[in-house]
């Protein structure tokens, strides 16, 4: 049992923000504090056999999916295997890793530090820039490949500007590159660890470094030995689900050219006609998930982290002076234009010329199927993932472990593998029911396999941020509310949701976003006539139209303002 | 902390409130109207009353052709048969599977994509029905169509060579094996191989020339690439004119929209293999977007007369005309625009091949190194 307390010393600021050289003048108060590493508390076991049970029976769905990707793996392929072995596996290995490292690298780095400025300093424009690097998330990969690309590339305005100017843009470097896929990826992942990363430093705040500082540290270091370690499961839980996304995208690496594993799954599919190739391929990247979802689960096991949740004893910032101030101010302008700005500008450019004759009455109920759908399924998806961390906190049981790590499976595989996966069993099911003589068209193609799906796909990125607040809950917090009188879910009501609503929250600003970008899931389980945004974006693009595809994904972009604007409001509303 | 949960319960209040609102709302589009009506209330084709109806029972079309380029032609059949058309648009290999896994329970009647190679698979896995149809042998080339009339093409497109007007002339062009020409090396832009009409395209010359004649050419067209392969044929005339190389490949329809959307556009479609020495008789490559009855359906009869309609005049000019494509039934009169890119003589390989060679052609690309 180790326990780390240390006074701390809050200083408040006055209440403003500009890059000034003087030093804020400084009110001294002493606290408490708990950043308690602590080891060994007892495991928990309450509901013995209820919860596994209930937790197993949502990770059904999930489990029937995977499970008939997996299957493919007694029917090898062997005359498609060995094709690709010779030819494309080596270098999409290669070219995956290699992704998935440069992703997951920059995406840290760049989340971690918008995210620690946001939540902790004071500087020009904080307060915009806290929602508006959000935003983003809210383009859909390729859709920002393609602006990008549109941008940058020899026959873009940018490099023809160059050539007018010089007569060569030789020097440029090739956007269709290694820097270019990752680059772009990184601009539209980044948020994942931005949103849940800055969950915990708000809870920290300064108190992290100031704790290090009174043992001696600079503030530099206190942030990489204090913060930054303290921060670890939700920095951790934000680049897990950026490695998972950028293993399982397809279309942003398409837009490259840039041969991934998922290049070849959908080359087997859909151009050698050999879906047990793909699915085998498939497994192979559902693997290596599980592989690195277990060591990092190992390496966590060892430290438990509960966080005093204190939140609004932090409300003093650092507020940044002189040259400190205008660097992360540059920074995050630089990543804001990068990300936003210029693939906003790229899509209404493209847009404005078609306004008069795209924007019609079908437009707005594209725009309503989307916001309707997403909410939905956020809803829905929040409460189980809720239910799900709920259940792995009182019973730890290899039954509910197994289902949390099942259930929070389905984002790592591409989407239409996932679709199709999933979509076995349910037309399995409805063949069989029909061969009974029960009408059940209701089954397929209804809104209720849509939001199955969704919640097969998207469990983990609920489950995420909510888990990584549940570690704010000491365990004794639970035998106190128990020691008191409150029994089952009056627990998770009154004690457990104050808490981890913040965490729901982030829950739901994924989700919504996610939901709302979604699309293989969206073309094989809508109704007939259903279409939204995405869906839109897809069809118009794919037939290389993308002056028309602009304005389905500015709308995107636009919808995915409301839950991220509500989230802040709220979770700064407590500072 | 009072006030904190008030707040995320208003958050709450405010998804369920969309939540109900949606469930209940009416879409106030009056195209998807119908649609997305029927949505909340799926089709029972098991129950007496479909039965009964069968008459006005909609037909149910899965297509990969994009909904901007099929619903006039589905409002133009309602219109004139007062039969409504319900459909689902998707990557054809996933509705491919869709419809194997759902076997006998189909609810679909049709299956529209738009490669022949994609029709041709799915004959292949047994989806579709055998027609006996003198409209469609009235209507569609033989080449155009699967011998048994599992499917049929319905519009016609041309993979062409396209070029530089300002640094190119027609007398330097002759044939696609010809961009492998040494004098070429370093001005010739390409599609990925990973788009299908590529592969159809490779397909064909292994189909003419042979698997090993269709690799040297094959390789010789990568050994002449400007750049790496890019990602749309958009792409591919947009490096041309901004001079990064001189030549590609494209479908003509893309060609057609740059066209219409700049007249000036520095490029012209070169017609390849058009003379009558050895190597280059065999025409343009040509494909088709198709449909063809699905052996499950309910109503084969009314999809056969479905399709067969679209095969015939009205549909035909709206097929052709929506995406600038050559309509496949030659009775009908070609677009204006379209015709204005000039005649040419395309090859008469039945399509039906592209399907059965289309994975040695996906191999050997892989084998040439061209991605």
């Amino acid at each position: 049992m180790k326990n780390l307390s240390a006074n701390e010393t809050i200083l408040e600021e006055p209440d403003k923000a500009v890059c000034d050289a003087v030093p804020a003048r400084s009110v001294v108060a002493t606290r408490k504090f708990n950043a308690s590493t602590t080891f060994g508390a007892q495991p928990i076991l309450r509901g013995k056999t209820l919860w596994p049970l209930f937790l197993l029976v949502l990770s059904v769905p999930t489990l029937l999916a995977l499970g008939s990707v997996v299957a493919s793996l007694f029917n090898l392929d062997a005359d498609t295997l060995n094709h690709l072995v010779d030819y494309l596996l080596p270098a999409a290995l290669a070219n995956t890793l290699l992704l998935v490292f440069g992703v997951a690298l920059s995406s840290a780095v760049i989340g971690v530090a918008l995210a620690w400025l946001t939540a902790v300093c004071d500087f020009p424009l904080r307060g915009f820039f806290t929602w508006a690097l959000l935003l983003p998330m809210a383009i859909p990969g390729y859709v920002m490949a393609f602006a990008f690309v549109g941008v940058f590339e020899f026959s873009g305005p940018i490099q023809t500007l160059i050539r007018d100017w010089f007569g060569s843009s030789a020097w440029f470097p090739d956007v269709y590159s290694y820097g270019g896929v990752t680059l772009v990826m990184t601009l539209v992942l980044y948020p994942y660890v931005y949103l849940i990363a800055r969950n915990a430093f708000q809870t920290q705040g300064r108190r992290s470094i100031e704790a290090g500082q009174s043992l001696g540290l600079s503030a530099t270091r206190s942030f990489f030995r204090v913060s930054l370690p303290m921060a670890r499961p939700w920095i951790v839980g934000g680049v897990l689900l950026v490695v998972m996304e950028t293993l399982a995208d397809f279309g942003t690496v398409a837009t490259f050219n840039y041969d991934t594993l998922t290049t070849l799954i959908y080359k087997s599919w859909f151009s050698l006609y050999s879906l047990p190739a793909a699915l085998q391929v498939a497994s192979v990247l559902l693997l290596a998930v599980l592989v690195i979802i277990v060591i990092e689960r190992r390496s966590r096991a060892a430290q438990r982290y509960a966080q005093s949740q204190h939140a609004s004893l932090s409300t003093a910032r650092f507020a940044l002076t002189g040259k400190r101030c205008w660097l992360a101010f540059g920074f995050c302008l630089l990543v804001f234009i990068f990300a936003f700005v210029m693939p906003g500008l790229r899509l209404l450019s493209w847009a404005l010329p078609n306004l008069g004759g795209d924007v019609k009455g079908y437009f707005f109920s594209y725009v309503w199927s989307t916001l309707s759908l997403a909410s939905i399924a956020t809803v829905l998806i929040a409460l189980l993932a809720l239910l799900l961390a709920y259940g792995a906190r009182i019973n730890q049981s290899w039954g509910t472990r197994f289902a949390v790590r099942i259930s929070t499976l389905g984002y790592a595989l591409p989407g239409t593998v996932l679709a199709i996966g999933l979509f076995a069993p349910i037309a399995f099911f409805n063949q069989w029911l029909q061969g009974l003589g029960v009408p059940v068209s209701w089954l397929q193609g209804t809104f209720v396999i849509m939001l199955m799906a969704y919640g097969v796909r998207f469990m983990a990125v609920a489950y995420a941020p909510i888990e990584n607040n549940y570690l704010r809950l000491t365990p004794s917090i639970d035998d106190a509310a128990h020691s008191l009188g409150l029994k089952g879910l009056q627990v998770l009501r009154r004690v457990h949701l104050p808490i981890v609503q913040r965490g729901i929250l982030t829950a739901m600003v994924l989700v919504f976003v996610d939901v709302m970008k979604e699309l293989p899931i969206t073309l094989m389980t809508r109704p007939f006539g259903f279409n939204t945004l995405a869906v839109r974006v897809f069809e118009l693009s794919s037939e290389g139209l993308w002056q028309r595809a602009a304005l389905p994904a500015l709308a995107i972009m636009l919808v995915g303002l409301i839950p991220v604007v509500l989230l802040i409001n709220k979770t700064d509303s407590e500072n | 902390m009072k006030q904190r949960v008030d707040a995320s319960r208003a958050v709450l209040v405010t998804m369920l409130m969309a939540v109900m609102v949606a469930g209940c709302g009416q879409q106030d589009d009056e195209l998807t109207q119908q649609s997305s009506q029927q949505a909340l209330q799926p089709l029972a084709l098991e129950s007496a009353q479909a039965i009964s109806a069968a008459e006005a029972r909609p037909l149910v079309v899965y297509s990969s052709r994009a909904e901007h380029l099929i619903r006039p032609v589905f409002e133009l059949y309602t219109q004139q048969t007062g039969r409504d058309i319900k459909f689902i648009t998707d990557k054809a290999g996933v509705l491919i599977e869709r419809l194997k896994q759902e076997g006998e329970s189909t609810p679909a009647d049709v299956l529209i994509t738009v490669d022949a190679g994609n029709l041709g698979y799915a004959a292949s896995e047994g989806l579709l029905l055998p027609l006996v149809s003198p409209v469609l042998e009235a209507s569609v080339p033989a080449y155009l169509r699967d011998e048994q009339n599992r499917w049929a093409g319905l519009s016609l497109r041309a993979r062409t060579i396209v070029y530089s007007t300002e640094r190119v002339t027609a007398d330097d062009l002759s044939s696609y094996q010809a961009l492998g020409d040494d004098s070429w090396q370093g001005f010739v832009c390409l599609r990925t191989s990973k788009k299908v009409y590529n592969q159809s395209l490779v397909a064909m010359l292994i189909a003419e020339h042979g698997e090993q004649k269709a690799q040297q050419i094959v390789t010789a067209w990568v050994n002449n690439l400007a750049v790496a392969p890019l990602s749309n044929d958009t792409k591919v005339m947009q490096a041309i004119v901004a001079g990064q190389c001189d030549v590609g490949i494209v479908n003509s329809y893309y060609y057609g929209r740059m066209k219409v959307a700049d007249p000036n556009l520095p490029l012209a479609l070169f017609w390849p293999n058009q003379n009558e020495d050895e190597n280059s008789q065999t025409g343009v490559h040509v494909n088709i977007s198709g449909a063809g009855v699905l052996k499950h359906s309910q109503q084969a009869a009314a999809a056969q007369t479905f399709v067969e309609w679209m095969a015939s005049d009205d549909a035909q000019t709206v097929f052709g005309s929506v995406n600038q494509e050559y309509p496949v039934n030659p009775a009908i009169a070609v677009d204006p625009e379209v015709l204005s890119w000039g005649e040419f003589k395309a090859s008469q390989l039945p399509l039906s091949r592209a399907y059965e060679l289309q994975p040695a052609a996906v191999k050997l690309m892989d084998r040439a190194g061209y991605r």
